[in-house]
């Protein structure tokens, strides 16, 4: 028999089940449709589609289909931006595009990358533990659902007042669960990024990249074809965990006057998704399964019939088949739960002795379910009575669609006009050697400036062996083949601050931001994933923030040539009608021939010129120093995509002929924050004249290090290599400037107008913030 | 064109014949985390790795063993407490104490493992700070006549990373006297204690020197460009851990010739 006895439930469990025959006799039965997140016309939808109403348990599937974060249903009509402004050359490299558990994107020499960021934020507000760990679990079985392994993760962490006592339980409870379980699945955590602002005091952002590689013919995707074919769901029982999840927790604001929502946190377990990876790429590499598709938000309401629609159109599966933790849960909460680590799939009858073998081996549990019909009907039974008979499209594609109202906000004009120049926080600029000094050390010192080694030794960053850079350098760098030397480059960013002053600029800052990341460690940018933090689509400020946001960005990829090949939108992060800043977070892939030409952000060798690429404005508003002073207001960044293209081709060619050693980009703390990073790195000094700088952009010292100007990086040449750098920057005339020299002897950052900085003071003030707050 | 190989699979074949005729299996449970690392370590240092499977019931001709890194069975009992039962720890143990004394090496989730499994005394616990830690770990080599440090000099500092959550060693006072007055302790933590282990001991020997354990990892520092110098830019070098396979290659061909 190929169900398990445990999976025989039916005999302790007695249900009045609403079926299908029962609902078409009993059209007036009062249903909780407004409890599980359905609006009145939704509903009324609902019973349009099916002609009656629902059962419970159809009303289940489409409640947590239907709802924001598994329909898209207010961001849809935008993110159509994402698909259209594609050209055939963005395309070329594309394998698979938007709309599967992520994209995929061709390496060469038949290989191929899937990488997808998407956000776990309100789990991880409620039970910042298991919401981080889980957030964690959900990306990677995404990209184990392409056919790929996992190699790598990164997280993305937006958290409240760095003082505020709440920070500290998020603080920990997230770094803890996403190194419990990203280190136990053996994925080395190359990088991310640490904001602390109070915006999300409320509503913190705890986002997760995952990248996997694959060989071209490993590429799977989630589709049911095959008319007789079983299908199968492995890995993890079904629990009473995360029921409502997406569609309660996900997809509405936090306020007191409700009860906790613990219970629709999931609660991961780490060591059975190790053993689902192997699994599954035992089952890939034999060829085993049809489709496959990993369960997250909406579990098996989402697998079937995202797997029904995609393939011929029909599954019958018996739901009492389903292996269960909890023996009283009923069929609407066992069709809605989204307890983690399990997964389905199809089958062939030939390949179940097979399927069988694998997860014996892997001591892995399993159930069959039912087949692949092609009635163009998801049936599901509880003890062969029909409790569901859907069309899956209507359920996984058809939900409803908002072109929700949008205006941009009456106060944003008042706000681009409070210039942080000549405001009442810009009082008392330093200018004096020793004022500079101590602006630059408690720039450094500062929340989202100082070193994040508390958060990142808590990750494995050498498991597997193939990370070739990792945090705090400008992009993490995975090795994926050998014997090449072929590998990856990945960074995200976001800045809230520029996003709230300008949505349009800001996405495309954080695009630019993340782009140059990638460039500077010497990789060729090809795909972007992005994952977008907004507060309520029900606020038409919001709204037009998201809208701005996404046109922003997807012209953004037009001029850069990379395209967005997968990612997630998180809305309703406000608390009560107070929305977080608009934190659209921006993953870019870069491509290596061979990670041993990747570039790093510090400075070794002794004598190397340090030259400055790109040019200085005077652009302070939505600074880090404006937001030490406790200021916000006044206009972005200029952002300038050509520029930053021309950057990116400098970095990458100096990167692939070996003329730099090292190369930092440019952004949040400007120069100063670029210059100390690099010294700090290794502990090797410079001594720095920035004369000629201002002297060609025309800004004063103050400027020239806390400017936040884009477009910039800071390289470090061997003499051998200086003419033939410089004339290659010239040949494509882009600005540079020398700006100093390493000093590997002083142990100092010298910057003439600047009082010299002890590199062990910088470093003590560096390194001493995260420890004050969080021990 | 090279497979993406599956965990354990051991893919090429070492140059030199004489040091590929050589074969070091290495484990691997479920939740084993570092064996693909500790199998390149292996081919890096010229042997032949071989993929052992904790369900086995043999361990075939294979001259030494590392049981790597991980989280096996999650950890979610004492770490490497499952583990002790698999089929293949009977025929690890029967090996390790015959006359035959095979080379056996547990790092980290290893080093537990054998611990329960008592070949080596003593045991972990969670690290004195309750965190996970992730660093590059200088340790002094002070026993240099094992199966495992044959290619160091004793008192030799060497850099390779550490990453652990249950890393403190403890004993009682009595054994810890013992390991000392024999000569066990193979590796003590240098500047820095990450865990609060009992006399600064990162590793230990069996009274042969064919079985040691350590919670740092060697496997991580043995390919240039992937080590602690160039991820971190700690010094050294990224190749010191290299020397615990070399070693035991030379200790084989030796004990071979």
């Amino acid at each position: 028999m190929t169900e398990t006895s445990a999976g025989s439930i039916t005999e302790t469990k007695k249900f009045n089940i609403d079926t299908v025959e029962n609902a078409a006799k009993t059209p007036d039965v009062e249903l909780p449709w407004a409890e599980l997140g359905l609006k009145q016309n939704e509903f009324d939808e609902v019973v349009k589609v099916l002609g009656r109403r629902p059962t419970g348990a159809e009303l289940a599937m489409y409640s947590v289909m239907w709802s924001e974060h598994c329909s898209y249903k207010s961001s849809k009509n935008h993110l159509r931006q994402f698909g259209d402004k594609v050209t055939e050359e963005m395309k070329k490299d594309m394998l698979v595009g938007i709309g599967e558990n992520a994209g995929v994107t061709n390496l060469g020499d038949g290989w191929a990358v899937t990488f997808k960021i998407e956000s776990h934020n309100s789990p991880s507000f409620v039970e910042p533990y298991q919401g981080a760990a889980t957030g964690i679990g959900g990306i990677v079985r995404d990209i184990i659902s392409m056919g790929a392994r996992p190699v790598a993760v990164m997280d993305p962490l937006r958290f409240g007042a760095i003082d505020h006592p709440d920070t500290a339980r998020v603080m920990h409870g997230a770094v803890a669960g996403i190194g419990g379980y990203g280190n136990s699945l053996g994925l080395p955590n190359i990088g991310g990024e640490m904001v602390f602002d109070s915006v999300y005091q409320g509503n913190p952002l705890v986002n997760a990249l995952a990248v996997g590689v694959m060989r071209h013919e490993d590429i799977r995707l989630a589709n049911a074809s095959g008319k007789g074919n079983k299908v199968v769901l492995f890995g993890a029982r079904t629990g009473g965990d995360g029921i409502g999840g997406a569609s309660v927790l996900a997809s509405e604001s936090f306020d007191d006057t409700k009860p906790s929502k613990r219970p629709a946190v999931q609660v991961g377990d780490p060591f059975a998704e190790k053993v689902l990876i192997e699994c599954c790429l035992e089952l890939f590499k034999g060829s085993l399964v049809e489709g496959i598709q990993d369960l997250g938000a909406a579990g098996i309401s989402c697998a079937t019939s995202e797997l029904a629609s995609n393939g011929d159109g029909g599954m019958q599966v018996e739901l009492t088949s389903v292996l269960l933790r909890d023996p009283t849960l009923t069929p609407g909460e066992i069709l809605m739960s989204e307890s983690q680590e399990r997964m389905m799939a199809v089958v062939t009858p030939e390949n179940i002795a097979a399927f069988e073998a694998v997860m014996d081996k892997w001591a892995v549990e399993y159930s069959w379910l039912g087949e692949v019909t092609d009635t163009g009907r998801l049936i599901i039974t509880w003890e062969g009575e029909v409790i569901v008979d859907v069309d899956p499209r209507t359920v996984a594609h058809d939900g409803p669609v908002y072109d929700r109202p949008y205006a941009r906000p009456e106060w944003q004009d008042a706000v681009q006009a409070d210039s942080f120049t000549g405001s009442v926080q810009d009082a008392g600029r330093p200018s004096a050697p020793a004022e500079l000094a101590a602006a630059i050390t408690e720039l450094v010192a500062s929340p989202n400036m100082c070193d994040k080694s508390w958060i990142t030794n808590q990750y494995d960053r050498y498991v597997g062996g193939n990370t070739a850079m990792a945090f705090p350098d400008d992009a993490g760098v995975v090795r994926v083949d050998e014997e090449t030397g072929l590998g990856v480059a990945l960074a995200t960013d976001a800045n809230g601050r520029y996003t709230y002053l300008d949505p349009y600029h800001g996405a495309q800052l954080a695009l630019a931001e993340a782009y140059r990341n990638v460039a500077t460690s010497g990789a060729v940018p090809m795909a972007v994933s992005d994952c977008l933090n907004f507060g309520s689509p029900e606020d038409p400020d919001v709204m037009w923030q998201l809208a701005e946001a996404i046109r922003g960005l997807s012209d953004a990829c037009m001029v850069l040539g990379i395209p967005v090949t997968g990612g997630n939108v998180s809305l309703y992060n406000q608390t009560g009608t107070t929305p977080i800043h608009p934190s659209p977070v921006v993953a870019v892939l870069g491509k290596f021939d061979d990670v041993a030409r990747r570039t790093p952000s510090g400075w070794k060798e002794d004598g190397q010129a340090i030259y400055l690429l790109g040019t200085t404005a005077a652009e302070l508003d939505g600074s880090e120093w404006s937001n030490l002073r406790g200021h916000l207001g006044g206009l972005p960044p200029k952002v300038d995509l050509d520029s930053e293209r021309a950057l990116g081709e400098i970095l990458i060619n100096a990167s692939r002929d070996g003329m730099v050693d090292s190369a930092h980009d440019l952004s949040e703390g400007g120069l100063a924050a670029a210059l100390v990073e690099s010294a700090l790195r290794y502990g090797v000094g410079a001594r720095i004249a920035l004369q000629d700088v201002l002297d060609r952009d025309g800004v004063d010292l103050f400027t020239a290090l806390f400017s936040e100007t884009q477009g910039r990086a800071i390289v470090s040449v061997p003499r051998s290599e200086e003419i033939r750098f410089t004339d290659m920057c010239t040949a494509r005339s882009f600005a540079h400037v020398r700006i100093g020299v390493v000093d590997a002897e002083g142990g100092t950052l010298e910057i003439n107008g600047v009082e010299p900085m002890n590199l062990d003071a910088l470093r003590e003030a560096h390194e001493a913030t995260l420890p004050k707050y969080f021990g | 064109m090279t497979e993406l190989p599956l965990i354990g699979e051991a893919i090429a074949v070492a140059a030199n014949p004489k040091l590929a005729g050589a074969k070091i299996g290495v484990v691997t449970f479920p939740g084993t985390l570092d064996d693909r690392d500790a199998v390149r370590a292996v081919r890096l240092a010229g042997a032949t790795p071989v993929a052992l499977w904790h369900a086995d019931t043999t361990l075939g001709d294979v001259d030494a063993v590392v049981i790597p890194g991980g989280f096996s069975y999650g950890d979610y009992l004492r770490a490497g407490a499952i583990s002790r039962f698999a089929p293949l720890m009977a025929k690890i143990i029967d090996a390790a104490n015959s006359d035959a004394r095979l080379p056996v090496l547990g790092i980290c989730n290893g080093f537990q493992i054998l611990t329960e499994s008592h070949l080596l005394p003593g045991s972990m616990i969670k690290n004195d700070h309750l965190k996970f830690m992730c660093r590059d770990q200088v340790l002094r080599v002070e026993n240099n006549t094992t199966a495992w440090t044959g290619d160091y000099a004793a008192g030799q500092e060497i850099t390779v990373p550490l990453k652990n959550q249950d890393g403190q060693y403890i004993a009682d006072e009595k054994t810890l006297d013992a390991l000392e007055a024999e000569g066990r302790v193979v590796f003590r933590y240098v500047g820095f204690n990450p865990n609060g282990s009992r006399r600064d001991i990162a590793g230990i020997a069996n009274a042969a020197g064919n079985v040691v354990g350590l919670m740092p990892h060697p496997e991580h520092a043995v390919e240039v460009g992937f080590g602690p110098e160039s991820l971190d830019g700690v010094g050294g070098s990224d190749t010191d851990g290299l020397g615990f396979f070399t070693s035991v290659l030379n200790k084989i061909v030796g004990d071979n010739k």
